[in-house]
Order: C-alpha cells, then sequence, then structure tokens
C-alpha cells in the first residue's frame, strides 16, 4: 500500500493536511469557517465548468476559488461578512448545478470533485501540489504575526498600520490557493472537515498559540493517514473516515479542556 | 518641555455630521489626561482621530511616532489558543511580517511588562478567559510594551468594580510619571481621575473645553458648553454635573 500509485496518494494526501491544518487554523482563529466552507464547495463550481468545457479541472478550480475569495472580501465588512458569504456561495453553487446538468457523463468527476479521488492522484499531479501546498504554507509563514494581530485585536492591529481588512483579503485568497490544490485530492467537503476538526480540536487542548498550530497540522496528518490505511482495508467511503475521525479528536479534545480548565487559570 | 501631542482646530464629520469641531489642545510627555464626557458626545471619535484611524476634515494635528492603543472593548472567545503573555508578546512586533522566534530577551521583556501592570499572575491563563478588568491590565502591558510616549485607552474603567478601578488608576498614574508617557484616557466619570488628572478634555455637544479640572468643570464652563445650563455640585469630595 506504499507502492507506486499509492505512493503518490501518501504524498498528496499529506501536503493537503498540512495545508488543511494550518489554513484550518486560522480560518478558525479568524471566525471565517464559513467562508472556508464557502470557498471549496462553491469553487468545485469552477471544477465542474471546466471539465465541461475541456479546461484543466485544477485552473477551474482556481479561478472560480479566488473570484470567491475576492467577492467575500471585497463585498463583506465585519458586520455583512455572512451574509456576502452566503450570497457567495448559493451564486457558485446555482452555476455549479448547472455544469453538472449539463454534462451528464462527467457524474463520476462530479462525484469525485466533492468526495475527493484520493486514490488516483497520478504522478504528474503531485508536483503541481506540492508547489500548491509550499506556497500556500509559505504565504501563511510570511503573514504569521499580522494574522494573530489582526485576528485577536482588529482595532489595535488598524492603529499599528495593519490593515485587518487587507489580511482578510490575503487569507481568503492563500484558502482559495489552498483549496484549488487540495479539492482534487480530498474533495470538497472532506477539505471541510479536515480544516476544521483538527483545529477545533487542537485549540482546545493547548492555549499556546505555536503549539496549536502545530498540533492542528498533526492532527489533520494523523486523520489522513488513519483514513487512508482504514479506507485499504475496509473500502468504505473516505469521507465517513475523515468526517468521523475530525468529529471524534474534538470531542476528545473538548474532554482534555474540561479536565484541564481549573488548572489553566492558575498553573504557568 | 515641547509637545507631545498638538491639535489646532481639529474637525471630524462621520456620516456627513459634524461629530467634533475646532478641537484644539496639547499634550507633554508625562501628562496625565482624562476625556470626559457623556455617551455620544465624541471621546471614541477623538482617539480614533488622534490615532490616525479616521481622517480629520479640518484643522491639524502633530502626534508622536509611537501611541499605544487600548480599544473600548476586547472581543475574544475564551477558546481563543492565546495566552495573556502571547497578547503582550504581539505588541513588541506583531505588526511585522514573518513570525517571532521564543528568546530569552523576549520572554524577560513581557514578564517585566506583565509585571508592570500587575498581570504576572495570570500571564500563562487564556485571555478570553479573564475578567473585564484582568483583560484590561494585559492590554495596558500589550500597549507599553512597544515603548509608546502617549498611550490612549478607550474607557478603560467601564465594567470594572470600585476597587479595580482605582488600582488601574493608579498604575496608570505611576507609569506616566516613572516612565514618562503621557496618558490619555476616557471615562464618562471624571470622579475616579480626579486626584491623577493633569488636564481634563470635556467633550460635549462636539465641542471640548480644556484645562485644569476646576478651571473648565464649573457652572459657567458647562453649561456654554453644552449649550443649555447644567449645574456642577460637589458633593462628599465627588464632582456632579446635572442637567440644570
Ligand atoms: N462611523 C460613524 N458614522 C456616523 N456617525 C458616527 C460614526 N461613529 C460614531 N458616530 C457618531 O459620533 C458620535 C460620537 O460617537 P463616539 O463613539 O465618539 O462617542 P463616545 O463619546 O465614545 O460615546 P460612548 O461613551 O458611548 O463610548 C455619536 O453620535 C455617534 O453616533
Ligand atoms: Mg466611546
Amino acid at each position: 500500500m506504499f507502492t507506486g500509485l499509492m505512493a503518490n496518494t501518501w504524498i498528496a494526501a499529506s501536503v493537503v493536511a498540512v495545508i488543511a491544518g494550518m489554513t484550518g487554523y486560522f480560518a478558525v482563529l479568524r471566525g471565517q469557517t464559513f467562508a472556508a466552507h464557502a470557498i471549496p464547495n462553491g469553487a468545485f463550481a469552477g471544477a465542474a465548468g471546466a471539465s465541461l468545457i475541456g479546461v484543466n479541472v485544477i485552473v477551474g478550480l482556481a479561478v472560480v476559488a479566488v473570484a470567491g475569495a475576492l467577492g467575500i472580501g471585497a463585498l463583506g465588512s465585519k458586520a455583512r461578512h455572512d451574509v456576502i458569504t452566503a450570497l457567495t456561495l448559493v451564486l457558485m453553487l446555482g452555476l455549479g448545478a448547472v455544469f453538472v446538468s449539463m454534462s451528464t457523463q462527467y457524474a463520476q468527476e462530479t462525484y469525485s470533485l466533492l468526495f475527493g479521488q484520493v486514490t488516483g492522484v497520478s504522478q504528474g499531479e503531485v508536483a503541481p501540489i506540492a508547489g500548491l501546498g509550499l506556497a500556500a504554507a509559505l504565504a501563511i509563514g510570511v503573514a504569521f504575526r499580522p494574522l494573530m494581530l489582526t485576528s485577536a485585536l482588529p482595532e489595535v492591529a488598524e492603529a499599528r498600520g495593519v490593515s485587518t481588512r487587507k489580511v482578510d483579503l490575503y487569507f481568503l485568497l492563500v484558502m482559495a490557493v489552498a483549496t484549488s490544490m487540495t479539492v482534487p485530492v480530498v474533495g470538497a467537503l472532506l477539505m471541510f472537515s479536515l480544516m476544521i476538526g483538527p483545529a477545533a480540536a487542537a485549540r482546545s487542548v493547548t492555549a499556546r498559540p505555536g503549539v496549536a498550530l502545530a498540533l492542528s497540522v498533526a492532527i489533520a496528518l494523523a486523520i489522513t493517514w488513519l483514513s487512508i490505511a482504514l479506507f485499504y482495508r475496509t473500502n468504505w467511503p473516505l469521507g465517513f473516515f475523515v468526517g468521523t475521525g475530525g468529529a471524534l479528536f474534538y470531542l476528545v479534545g473538548l474532554g482534555a479542556r474540561r479536565l484541564a480548565v481549573p488548572r489553566s487559570l492558575t498553573r504557568s | 518641555m515641547t509637545e507631545l501631542l498638538k491639535l489646532d482646530g481639529v474637525g471630524v464629520r462621520l456620516g456627513g455630521r459634524q461629530i467634533l469641531d475646532d478641537v484644539r489642545f496639547e499634550v507633554r510627555p508625562g501628562e496625565f489626561s482624562g476625556i470626559i464626557g457623556p455617551n455620544g458626545a465624541g471621546k471614541t471619535t477623538l482617539l480614533r482621530v488622534i490615532l490616525g484611524l479616521i481622517p480629520s476634515a479640518a484643522g491639524k494635528i502633530t502626534r508622536p511616532p509611537t501611541i499605544g492603543y487600548v480599544p473600548q472593548k476586547l472581543n475574544i472567545d475564551p477558546d481563543v489558543p492565546l495566552r495573556a503573555r502571547d497578547v503582550v508578546s504581539l505588541g513588541l512586533d506583531g505588526h511585522r511580517i514573518g513570525f517571532s522566534f521564543p528568546s530569552r530577551k523576549r520572554r524577560d521583556l513581557v514578564e517585566k511588562a506583565l509585571a508592570d501592570v500587575g498581570a504576572g499572575d495570570y500571564a500563562s491563563a487564556r485571555v478570553g478567559e479573564l475578567s473585564g478588568g484582568q483583560q484590561q491590565r494585559v492590554m495596558v502591558a500589550h500597549a507599553l510594551i512597544s515603548r509608546p510616549s502617549l498611550l490612549l485607552l478607550d474607557e478603560p474603567l467601564a465594567n470594572l468594580d470600585l476597587a479595580i478601578e482605582q488600582e488601574i488608576v493608579t498604575v496608570l498614574a505611576k507609569l506616566a510619571r516613572e516612565h514618562e508617557i503621557a496618558v490619555m484616557l476616557s471615562a464618562h466619570d471624571m470622579n475616579p481621575l480626579i486626584n491623577v488628572m493633569d488636564r481634563i478634555i470635556y467633550v460635549a455637544n462636539g465641542k471640548v473645553a480644556t484645562g485644569a479640572t476646576d478651571d473648565v468643570v464649573t457652572t459657567e464652563g458647562l453649561s456654554e458648553l453644552y449649550g443649555h445650563h447644567v449645574d456642577v455640585l460637589h458633593v462628599h469630595g465627588r464632582v456632579v454635573v446635572v442637567a440644570g
């Protein structure tokens, strides 16, 4: 299960897990989980459209994901963020529905865009996935402090010359890049669970920002590896393992937090 | 000594309305100023225009290069993985790109800033789980670690009980004196500040009156500012402003 095509699967899925763990951490921190849901799921319309007109699926994903991120970032002020995100998502899903209905012969491909095609990663796809993954990781590393500052203290950040709005837009674009890389591998629906579950679990376990980020990545990797292994064993859908894995880790994290809370206020 | 901050005929318009008009005053290093006024008078607006967060429609502002700012309220979830010391550490260089590596020097600076405001005991607690008063202190430490010459605080005494209120005022007055930091603090009630204020900046009706508290807070002075008669009463050492 570690050779040839399988090796590609493991590499691609690991890159996806690292990026999902990182972007998910900030999506949860910034309260942008709704956008984290909307961008990958809406971007699936781009992939469906691309396959309809015979363009590379990743290009279609990227174009629509970036357009969605720009829409959410540019139109959504703090107060209207959810409404704009919802409208963007609905618009993208509507387009997706049209594209899918026009191309019935691609039903299988559409299914894999939603639920992933983790076993079908070819040698040629590994390099672009790794490249986009590295770009997303670098983008987050470069903006680490402003991302923290604007998430926690938006007004203070403004006073120090860091535009919360610009950082918001930047982060949405990073999510769009991450999405165009991850959706073909794990699918739009799983991308979302892989972003939110590990990040939410990590932050309930530790109060240290750096440790929480590392833990979020580690949990995403653990869920991904476990899910692929179980998938080979049982041939049950991968999504089942990723989804329940995320929820399970979160519940364990919550339990750990419950036990730790009385100490966390006094311990140093 | 030369002035640190100078507002010369500053006016602010928001949403087509004149919020502040012809504001002029100066602040020197180490001075403690109280920005006092009723709800909606324009206290936050005045602080925001000093910070450059909103543009002024008229006049000129001369400001120091670094200004520390503690906003009116913090909205941090209890789950957010940020300890008090992480928030203070962000005050050091959170606006720069990249990430900061832990070091002995950074740790000492952060511990010192927390100790200065009496927040050392909860350095490792999640900020979101701290009480309002504890969060205020952490935010003061966050603002002070960047060594500003001017520190602006928006209603730091709101929602605090009397004992904590006096403690925070004392901490701030001490910082102003010992570190030559000019402190400007907004509040509804001037009474907790009366003993430490070098200057009152009284905001009402879009206008501002400044000077020593006893000169500004008079029945005649405030009546003129409000545009209608108000009485300034002295009751058991407290000053009360009532509509006449
Ligand atoms: N963005 C805005 N657009 C239009 N009007 C505004 C805006 N922000 C504030 N105002 C108005 O400016 C006035 C002053 O508001 P400001 O928040 O400065 O008052 P404040 O003195 O800080 O009040 P509080 O004590 O309640 O904090 C209010 O009448 C408010 O309605
Ligand atoms: Mg205010």
